[in-house]
């Protein structure tokens, strides 16, 4: 593939707007179709057209794995934190409604992080998946 | 914030937290040292739940403050307390023996995503009993699920990852009728919160959506459940699977299931429907009776003690349905009693199990002969366990049995006392097996010198032998909870 | 109430047996798997088919519309799609495994390895 000119320019040039729609999916999800599961998903899905054309080294130079591993963490940590800070903040577990003065803005921003969290961690695990299927056997066949 | 309030969600959220932190902290001991301090609140939790519910009856929690039928329900009551107990206890006494124990089993750069995967796990199966909400039941049901595959497939025999393959194939079948049987519910009643769909359900019986939703949620329970004939998983599964995963899934995750099943039938369906309209109640006689002999007498052939008490496991699953086709509180509360006690007993062999696996390597009945003599104390505790799975007066089983038996005695059926008695000779000879070669057989050459599995894992398997005993003795917080739970219960659909 | 306006769950009903009979059927495991998924697509059938209303818009408010579809089903679908995928996954990581532990992935062959080294197993 390293030689296929014709692929490497037409991904370069794709990528960008790939991830642009990511996040184009991801902060539109308040107001239509959308949220940080798709966006995880496309998000992983330019990475893995990525690694296809420019192969696996490459791509473990931009998203260390201990990275993509953290990241699986931190995202439904993020969700949970969430939670926890309904719960800190005198509400049930989940509660949006004490998270702002407002309750619609309370509502607003617990779905943000909420969905921020869903998308670092359906990020980490598509990459994961795709890598760890991709790793395998390398060295023996 | 008042913490007593928020129970409930913290008893599921530690152990969720704690897997994400373990993989995030990537150390051995500190993933380890805060697993157990999750699972140990999770622990004290359900026990300061338990007192709560006995205090003011049933807890309702709104996640999200979104109150039932439009948010997800957390709801606490006897039967729910008992399970999480069950579970959340089993598991912190797991959890201290497993890290000797997987030391030998499981490379050490994977110990952490072990501690990560048993929170999980622990995690799922309170999250299905302490849920209101029938959908989400589902969803628990596959984190522990998934988690437990994992769990399984880390044993070091090839044989665990096709076991892990059937398990997963087995109990993803078994999930997706359990979702399937929840749509329909959904579809006839527009609610997915339980007690919700309990109250539109009573108009609806006969109907024959819910007959379907009936049948699919009966067999994806007993997939799940291992119910005589849709137990192929287990036995391998609980064969090859590290020692630590067989005895926390040998002791709760069939018993959670137990629950999905009685929450199901007698909270949502109501006794009426399923009982006094449809014959369930002889299917589930059949089906208990033939898992008791059939899968007895199986366990007498086998040569593996894994896959033997594996067997034995599917024989006791006969003995717990038993109780629920009897439609009567002693029945159900049989029923539970002996969820507590074979989740006890059995628990303590696996334990022990895995620590003649540690010490000889090997537990086939050839590799163990001689044991009574190497392994004292770890045989004496099996062959105590082995009595209980009889029923000897003294041990837990005997008290699980006397119930049995005097709910068959209150329903009339004078017969089914003979057949619980001749099935449990069955399991005098298979725990007799054990006895002869432990006890009655040279040990082999090498095997003279004594040397017990290390304290780390005998303390924990003594404290479940233990327990075995005193719960023959002290029936009171057994029985006590099992039939105020059944109380609630079949109460509940009158 | 006609046959033909319950179509959506005869095509339930044919992917689920469809789903079933592979598994069961078939002795190749990512061909299992793949019957597993089909089964699986039954169930976001009977489940998303209902919350469709005619007429109705996508469930997101606004003063122009009056008739919504039902956003709980998608909801509920979204997270056993999740539940598939981590299924799906972990199934062919265990099926690589297998591979590689046994060099084959038809059940059949991997039975006769196990039943091969149980008789090779020195019997004392």
């Amino acid at each position: 593939m390293r030689g296929d000119m014709v692929l490497r320019v037409i991904v370069k040039l794709l990528i960008p707007f790939i991830l642009l729609f990511a996040l184009y999916v991801q902060f539109h999800g308040d107001f239509g179709p959308g949220g940080g599961f798709q966006a995880g998903t496309i998000f992983a899905a330019a990475l893995a057209l990525y690694t296809m054309i420019f192969g696996l080294e490459n791509m473990r130079r931009i998203v260390p794995d201990r990275l993509v591993e953290a990241m699986i963490a931190a995202g439904v940590l993020l969700f949970l934190g969430v939670g926890i800070a309904g719960l800190l903040l005198g509400g049930n577990f989940l509660d949006y409604f004490v998270l702002d003065r407002d309750p619609v803005a309370g509502q607003h921003r617990g779905i943000f992080w909420v969905e921020l969290g869903v998308a670092i961690t359906v990020f980490g695990v598509m990459l994961k998946l795709f890598c760890l299927f991709a790793a395998r056997n390398l060295g023996q066949e | 914030m008042n913490a007593a309030e928020h129970l409930p969600a913290l008893q599921v959220v530690l152990p969720l937290a704690a897997a994400p932190l373990a993989v995030l902290i990537r150390h051995r001991l500190t993933a380890f040292l805060l697993v157990l301090a999750a699972i140990w609140s999770a622990f004290a939790i359900s026990v300061l739940l338990w007192l709560q519910v006995g205090d003011s009856g049933p807890i309702s929690y709104a996640i999200g403050n979104w109150p039932p039928p439009w948010g997800i329900e957390y709801r606490v009551d006897a039967l729910t307390a008992l399970v999480l107990m069950l579970v959340s206890g089993v598991a912190a006494v797991v959890l201290p023996y497993s890290r000797a124990s997987i030391e030998h089993e499981i490379a050490s750069d994977l110990h952490y995503l072990f501690y990560a995967m048993f929170a999980l796990c622990v995690a799922g199966l309170l999250g299905i009993a302490i849920t209101g909400d029938a959908f989400n039941l589902f969803v628990f049901l596959e984190i522990s699920s998934l988690s437990s595959y994992v769990l399984i497939a880390l044993g070091r025999d090839r044989r665990a990852l096709v076991a892990s393959y059937q398990y997963l194939l087995m109990g993803t079948i078994g999930a997706s009728f359990i979702v399937i049987g929840v749509g329909l519910l959904y579809l006839e009643t527009g609610t997915l919160n339980m007690m919700g769909m309990a109250i539109r359900l009573q108009g609806l019986t006969g109907d024959r959506a819910v007959l379907a939703a009936l049948a699919f949620l009966t067999v994806g329970i007993s997939l799940k459940l291992a119910l005589f004939p849709l137990h192929q998983w287990l036995p391998n599964a609980y064969a090859y699977a590290p020692s630590a995963v067989s005895a926390f899934l040998a002791a709760t995750a069939t018993k959670v299931s137990v629950y999905a099943l009685l929450r199901f039938y007698f909270s949502i369906f109501g006794e009426t429907a399923i009982f006094q309209r449809l014959p369930m109640a002889d299917f589930m006689l059949l089906l208990a009776l033939a898992g008791m002999f059939l899968a007895s007498t199986v366990a007498i052939f086998q040569q593996d003690l894994k896959r033997l008490f594996a067997y034995s496991s599917v024989a006791q699953i006969g003995y717990i349905v038993l109780g629920i086709s009897f439609d009567s509180v002693t029945g159900v509360t049989a029923t539970l009693v002996h969820m507590v006690n074979h989740a006890v007993t059995k628990g303590a062999i696996f334990l022990l199990l895995g620590g003649v696996m540690l010490s000889l390597g090997g537990i086939t009945l050839t590799r163990v002969q001689g044991m009574g003599r190497s392994m004292p104390l770890t045989s004496f505790g099996i062959v105590l366990c082995g009595l209980s799975l009889i029923g000897v007066p003294g041990t837990a089983g005997f008290v699980s049995k006397w119930y049995l038996i005097l709910a068959a005695l209150e329903h009339g059926q004078y017969w089914l006392v003979g057949a619980i008695l001749s099935s449990s000779l069955l399991a005098v000879v298979y725990v007799w097996r054990f006895v002869e070669v432990a006890y009655f057989r040279a040990p082999l050459p090498g095997d003279e010198v004594r040397r017990e599995a290390p304290l780390s894992m005998l303390i924990p398997a003594g404290l479940l032998v233990v327990a075995t005993i005193w719960f023959g003795f002290d029936t009171s917080l057994t029985v006590g909870i099992a039939s105020d739970a059944a109380q609630e219960l079949v109460r509940s659909g009158r | 109430m006609s046959l033909l306006s319950h179509y959506s769950y005869g095509a339930m009903v044919f992917l689920l047996m469809a789903g079933l009979y592979i598994v069961i059927g078939r002795g190749n495991l990512v061909k299992k798997l793949v019957g597993l998924g089909i089964l699986q697509t039954s169930v976001y059938l009977l489940y998303l088919a209902p919350g469709k209303i005619v007429g109705g818009t996508a469930p997101i408010v606004s003063e122009d519309f009056s008739l919504y579809s039902n956003p709980l089903p998608h909801v509920l679908i979204l997270t056993a799609i999740v539940v598939g995928v981590a299924t799906l996954a972990l199934g062919l990581a265990l099926v690589v495994r297998i591979r590689e532990a046994y060099g084959t992935i038809e059940e059949d062959d991997i039975l006769g390895c196990d039943r091969q080294s149980e008789a090779e197993e020195p019997s004392p």
